[in-house]
């Protein structure tokens, strides 16, 4: 008996499809639907979520018939460092000011590269500050706070 | 005579010297992330966006469009220099362009794809000036109907062009739909899909949406395998082309300009199309198609005029009907909408200055651009080698900063992180980001018309199909998704992507 060969891919991406139209569809049916002439809020976002569960199962089906396809690798430690640096950057740019936030955002991004050491890190990150201060709060003149309320200012 | 005025107002528009700063500005940012690995047209802009908030709207807007074509040309020489096409629509160019490059004639592919794209430009920028009041004049007309039918016919052709699966594509358009529909509701002040939390009441923030699904996933999927690029070129000499090139360049670079100026036009359509295009047209017409991948000068020659006509024509939507093409083109209506213009028809007649000066800016821009990468060829060959792992630190820098910048929110910098990982997830499901931006962006202004459509026509939803305007646009939108579900040619759309 040949065997199913589901793609994880696949079935991965219809899942999410139809959790997410499920989710607004739920939460448009909480509104107000209306009519066809009259549109309410629900409406349009009812519909819509109703097509992506549709194509979320047609993605699923669809899986099951195509031929496995591995995932390739996964960038954890990019996730790991990339990501958080905006959100770094958004906690402490007004507590720390623009300057030492952004030296520690880029800091931090720096070391998702497994190429990157640490005397590098240094050198690049300390440049782009002083050429993102010069650029940024000098010349464009964005209204940021060079040094913050949390360094005694 | 109109045309004539108008240009002389685009000319002194972008001819003034803090416009013509802003440009050059534009095209070499444009050129250097075109060169440089990971980073395309579509993340720089929205990380710029913010910060052209400071700048005059024309200005903003002439240096986004000049990174946009500028990245074209930068795409097209690492393209033909290390076989990597730094944007989509160089990939054909790589084809043949390398090959030149391996035979030692990196020079010359390097000067017929910049003379090619320069022609083109220039030819395109008349048809936009030309074609752009007229469509005007007809969207003027436009009622509620055909816009929807308009959008519909966009919607579709990013479709179309998405890489992959057809229904994946779909899903993201209307996912991306759903997620423009976040915030608020316009007709009724109803909050809706805010889970709560006040800084949706207003909607996602289209910047935060952009950076992280081009920018932060970008980055995330080339740190998945980190490797080196070789650069067999070191020194590129004898820019000049033969009397042999120019005579098998000029028709293939006449045919290419033809072919990306018509499929530009087209929503979603645009440059990728037409550099593909132009490359089987040229290996059809041509007396020695067997000479194709291995060094011919049309295979250069056309797809690089194609591509650059295409770029320009596909501001044609955006400007006279406020409809955008691709992603970046969403991209400046975004830009247009931050700066308080409302996108459309009627940019034109409000703001001629804006509208002709931008169309004008793109002449000057390709100017710029041969006159300023040919002689700078060596220091473009010198980035190339330029590590990612110290691209990447400073990529992220600047897209908090730019985010940062539009509101002073930082629950947009947290936005930026989610949808970062988001993209790289659909990424990784095969998923095109695309076709969501799109989505997003025509989300609140498909429903806005629908409903008031449907209103203007008591409910009958036949409306859609008895206006001929609205009518030919949807059938136009049916064909393309025909064409794209045939088995037969979604096996060519395949080979055709392979190339990424």
């Amino acid at each position: 008996m040949k065997s199913l060969n589901f793609s994880s891919r696949d079935i991965v991406c219809g899942a999410l499809f139809i959790l997410v139209g499920l989710f607004f569809a739920v939460q448009a049916y909480g509104l107000e639907l209306g009519t066809a002439v009259r549109m309410g809020p629900g409406y349009f976002p009812f519909v819509l979520a109703g097509i992506l569960v549709i194509l979320g199962i047609i993605v699923i089906i669809q899986g099951t018939q195509i031929e496995h396809e591995p995932m390739g690798p996964i960038a954890w430690r990019g996730m790991l460092f990339i990501l958080p640096a905006p959100v770094f950057f958004g906690l402490t740019v007004r507590g720390l000011g623009f300057v030492p936030s952004l030296f520690l955002t880029a800091l931090i991004a720096a070391f998702a590269s497994t190429k990157m050491r640490p005397g590098m890190a240094l050198l690049l990150v300390g440049g782009l500050t002083i050429f993102s201060v010069v650029v940024f709060s000098y010349a464009l003149g964005l209204p940021f706070r060079r040094f913050g309320p949390w360094l005694g200012q | 005579m109109e045309l004539f005025n108008n240009l002389v107002l685009g000319f002194t528009t972008a001819g003034a010297p803090w416009n013509l700063f802003f440009c050059l500005v534009g095209v070499i940012l444009g050129t250097l992330i075109g060169v440089l690995p990971g980073i395309g047209a579509t993340a720089t802009i929205a990380m710029l966006l913010p910060i052209t908030f400071q700048l005059e709207p024309v200005s903003s807007l002439i240096m986004l469009a000049g990174i946009y074509y500028g990245a074209q040309y930068g795409g097209s020489t690492t393209a033909i220099l290390i076989n990597m096409p730094g944007e989509s629509s160089s990939a054909v160019t790589a084809i043949d362009g390398y090959q030149m490059a391996r035979k030692g004639r990196a020079g010359a592919a390097l000067a017929i794809a910049a003379i090619g794209s320069f022609f083109a430009g220039t030819v395109s920028t008349v048809l936009v000036a030309v074609f752009a009041p007229p469509l005007t004049a007809i969207a003027l007309k436009f009622g509620s109907a055909e816009y929807f039918s308009l959008m519909i016919v966009g919607l579709v052709s990013s479709i179309a062009l998405a890489h992959g699966s057809v229904v994946k594509a779909l899903g993201m358009v209307v996912l991306g739909l759903l997620l423009g529909l976040v915030g608020t509701d316009i007709y009724t002040g109803t909050p809706r899909f805010n889970l709560g939390i006040l800084e949706l009441s207003d909607g996602l923030n289209f910047v935060a949406l952009a950076v992280g699904v081009f920018g932060i996933a970008e980055i995330l999927r080339n740190l998945e395998n980190e490797h080196d690029r070789d650069v067999m070129i070191k020194k590129v000499t004898n820019l000049w082309p033969t009397k042999q090139d120019w005579k098998e360049m000029t028709a293939p670079i006449l045919r290419g300009t033809a072919i990306g100026s018509a499929l530009g036009i087209l929503p979603g359509g645009g440059a990728i199309l037409a550099s593909f295009a132009s490359y089987t047209v040229e290996k059809r017409m041509s007396k020695t198609p067997e000479e194709f991948g291995k060094g011919a000068v049309a295979g250069v020659a056309g797809p690089e005029s194609a591509n650059n006509a295409g770029a320009q024509t596909s501001f044609i939507p955006m400007l006279t009907l406020g409809i955008p093409a691709n992603p970046v083109m969403a991209l400046m209506i975004g830009a247009m909408i931050i700066q308080g213009i409302v996108p459309g028809p009627n940019v034109a007649t409000e703001q001629p200055a804006l509208f002709w000066g931008i169309i004008a800016s793109m002449w000057i821009g390709n100017l710029m651009l041969i006159l300023l990468n040919l002689p700078l060829i060596g220091l473009w060959v010198k980035l190339l080698t330029i590590p990612y792992y110290m691209l990447f630190p400073a990529i992220i820098a600047f897209c908090s900063i730019g985010v940062y910048s539009v509101n002073s929110n930082v629950f947009d910098l947290y936005a930026v992180a989610f949808f970062g990982l988001i993209g790289y997830v659909l990424a990784k499901l095969r998923c095109e980001p695309a076709p969501l931006l799109l989505g997003f962006v025509l989300g609140p202004l498909l429903e806005e018309h629908l409903r008031r459509a449907m209103i203007m026509s008591r409910g009958d939803a036949t409306t859609f199909v008895t206006r001929p305007i609205s009518l030919t646009l949807l059938l136009l939108a049916a064909a393309v998704l025909v064409v794209v579900l045939l088995p037969s040619i979604r096996k060519k759309r395949d080979e055709v992507f392979v190339e990424d």
